[in-house]
């Protein structure tokens, strides 16, 4: 979880991730951050996260995008 | 059938009764027989193409719907005897099957729209490069192709991602493709929000019937009263870009602005006016784009449903598939980390970018505009932290005053790049463009000229009036609809009163009058 933490402070320093359950749905991640993320996600992680994953409640917190990475390092 | 047309309002009257009238289990079906009717007025052979789409994509869903479940199936009944990495290997064999039969449903109906749409542009560039003389072929574009068959390709790609099962019954999905008030400029639906009022059934809700109405009277207004009287000065001025330079090309990206916002806009307000009447929900394609403060915003506010789809079905894709991560992977180790990020977002946002221009039209112009808007969003992209710093250090930059200076230089940085559309000539548009800055010829903007590009000073008091009304009533949106904070509030006799009223100043007003097959709406041309 640090590890995805850091990444995503990398993209935008000032947003708290702990509490953010509305990154998507108040326009904090555009879909450029989106990407940036899913790169380093694939390199720092060893997952791909498809495009059919690509939806807001998977970004829409950190908390939900890490319960995507355990779940696709599970598949 | 234009919507603008009496036969289109004849058709649309004895449809909606009828629809309120048969078993609600059957108005879908009216529906069905409403839009190959509607269709066919197009010509019968473009019928063909339509069924070809739906026809094949229905197939399709279906054999890769087939396919999952018989996965779903075996997985289930030998989980027992199947490890993990068994699963996934006969997961991986399964999806490698359901990946051939999309892309071949894919390949058929965008190769269909490709020959189609593009031989022409294909024909023109290796004259060009071979100097052959090779003939031009001259096909029809069938009616709303681009529309349904993105529409219909959004709906095998996520059967294929399992977002949705697929549609079995095929007469239902059909009508998915030719929903008639959609069919001319879309919205490009999905399946899963659409289908969801569809096929009712929809017993007579006057409250909806009434909204629905309200909003095909606005379509009507914006339609016929602004965009088809703005057409005449912008033909004017683009048909003789030697005569208008300078101060008239400044005239031309505002006027194109004008009609284009009110012509597209108002044909979708018909469309989802027409669908409300009938219980349907078709999605929003606007949001009132010129109140953008960047291109970015521009671009989530305008289209809406294309932008999505190129958005869900080409830019995530296309950056998160395994052969842009090695790209990324390589040009982070040779170019570096700052270079090496930028890489999959930008190289996927140049070739989506270059994708919405050519699905536009078949022409350097269009491609040239879907570049301009790339570099403008790249550029925006990279000054970001520039503009950061900048909204940091100073205080008035978030005051509304210079929201509204945002908005007017998005207005017009997205309006000089739209005129590509109208000249149609890229080498052609630049000089216009560059002669804002070296023409001195502001003082005609008084000599009367402009009243001899085919609209008199009642008409420009016309769309100035109508253009007044646009504006407030956007305004009036930040609180709501307008329909429903003001208009549905009052009593029903007055607002009979005030929809005749309105339809009778539509009438007096519109650019030609009643009876006269106005003008094409200008997204039914792509």
């Amino acid at each position: 979880m640090d590890k995805l933490l850091e990444i995503l402070k990398e993209i935008h320093a000032d947003v708290d991730y702990d509490t953010c359950e509305t990154l998507i749905d108040d326009g904090i991640l555009d879909s450029f951050d989106i990407i940036s993320i899913i790169t380093e996600i694939s390199s720092e992680f060893d997952v791909q996260i498809p495009a059919n994953e690509i939806v807001p409640e998977n970004f829409n917190s950190a908390a939900a995008l890490w319960k995507l990475i355990e779940k696709l390092e599970d598949e | 059938m234009s919507f603008v047309s009496l036969g289109f309002l004849a058709f649309l009257a004895v449809l909606i009764l009828l629809y309120y009238l048969v078993p609600k289990k059957g108005q879908w079906i009216l529906l069905l027989a409403g839009s190959v009717f509607f269709y066919a007025f197009a010509g019968w052979s473009a019928l063909i193409f339509i069924a070809v789409t739906a026809l094949s994509t229905y197939l399709a869903g279906i054999y890769i719907g087939k396919l999952a479940a018989d996965r779903d199936k075996y997985i289930k009944e030998h989980s027992a005897e199947l490890d993990k990495e068994a699963k996934k290997a006969y997961k991986a064999k399964v999806k490698k099957r359901t990946y051939l039969i999309m892309s071949l449903c894919l390949l058929l109906n965008l190769g269909m729209l490709a020959v189609i749409k593009y031989t022409d542009f294909g024909i023109s560039i290796v004259n060009g490069i071979f100097r052959t003389n090779i003939g031009f072929v001259h096909f029809a574009l069938p009616m709303g192709i681009s529309f349904y068959i993105f529409q219909s390709m959004g709906y095998i790609i996520d059967v294929y991602r399992g977002k949705y099962a697929p549609e079995k019954n095929i007469a239902r999905f059909a009508l998915f493709v030719s929903f008639f008030p959609q069919l001319l400029q879309g919205p490009i639906s999905r399946f899963d929000e659409l289908s969801k009022t569809l096929y009712g059934p929809h017993k007579f809700d006057w409250n909806k019937f009434a909204r629905g109405a309200w909003r095909v009277l606005w379509g009507y207004f914006k339609k016929v009263v602004i965009a088809d009287r703005m057409i005449t000065a912008v033909l004017a001025l683009s048909g003789e870009p030697e005569k208008y330079t300078g101060v008239y090309v400044v005239a031309l990206v505002l006027f194109y602005a004008i009609e284009l916002y009110a012509d597209f806009t108002g044909g979708i307000d018909i469309t989802i006016g027409v669908a409300e009447m009938l219980g349907i929900e078709v999605a929003e394609n606007f949001d009132r784009p010129f109140f953008s403060l960047n291109i970015t915003e521009y671009w989530r506010r305008w289209h809406i449903t294309m932008g999505t789809w190129f958005k869900d079905y080409i830019f995530y894709p296309l950056s998160v598939s395994p052969k842009m991560l090695k790209i990324s992977k390589w040009s982070r180790e040779k170019l570096g980390q700052a270079i090496g990020k930028r890489v999959p977002v930008y190289l996927s946002t140049i070739i989506v970018w270059f994708a919405t221009g050519l699905w536009h039209g078949a022409a350097w112009n269009f491609i040239v505009w879907g570049l301009l808007n790339c570099l403008v969003i790249i550029v925006s992209q990279e000054l970001s932290p520039l503009y950061t710093r900048f909204h940091k250090r100073f205080g008035f930059s978030n005051t509304k005053g210079y929201n509204v200076f945002q908005m007017f230089r998005t207005f017009w940085l997205m309006g000089f790049i739209r005129v590509l559309d109208v000249y149609r000539d890229v080498p052609g548009t630049f000089r216009q463009v560059w002669s804002v800055f070296t023409t001195a010829n502001w003082g005609n903007l008084f000599s009367g000229s402009f009243l001899k590009l085919g609209l008199t000073l009642s008409d420009f008091i016309a769309v100035l009036a109508g253009c007044a009304v646009m504006f407030t009533v956007s305004v009036l949106q930040n609180k709501g609809q307008v329909r429903d904070n003001i208009i549905l509030k009052r009593p029903v006799a007055v607002r009979l009163v005030v929809f005749v009223l309105i339809a009778l100043l539509i009438t007096i007003f519109g650019a030609y009058g009643i009876g006269y097959d106005a003008g094409a709406f200008i997204y039914g041309q792509f």
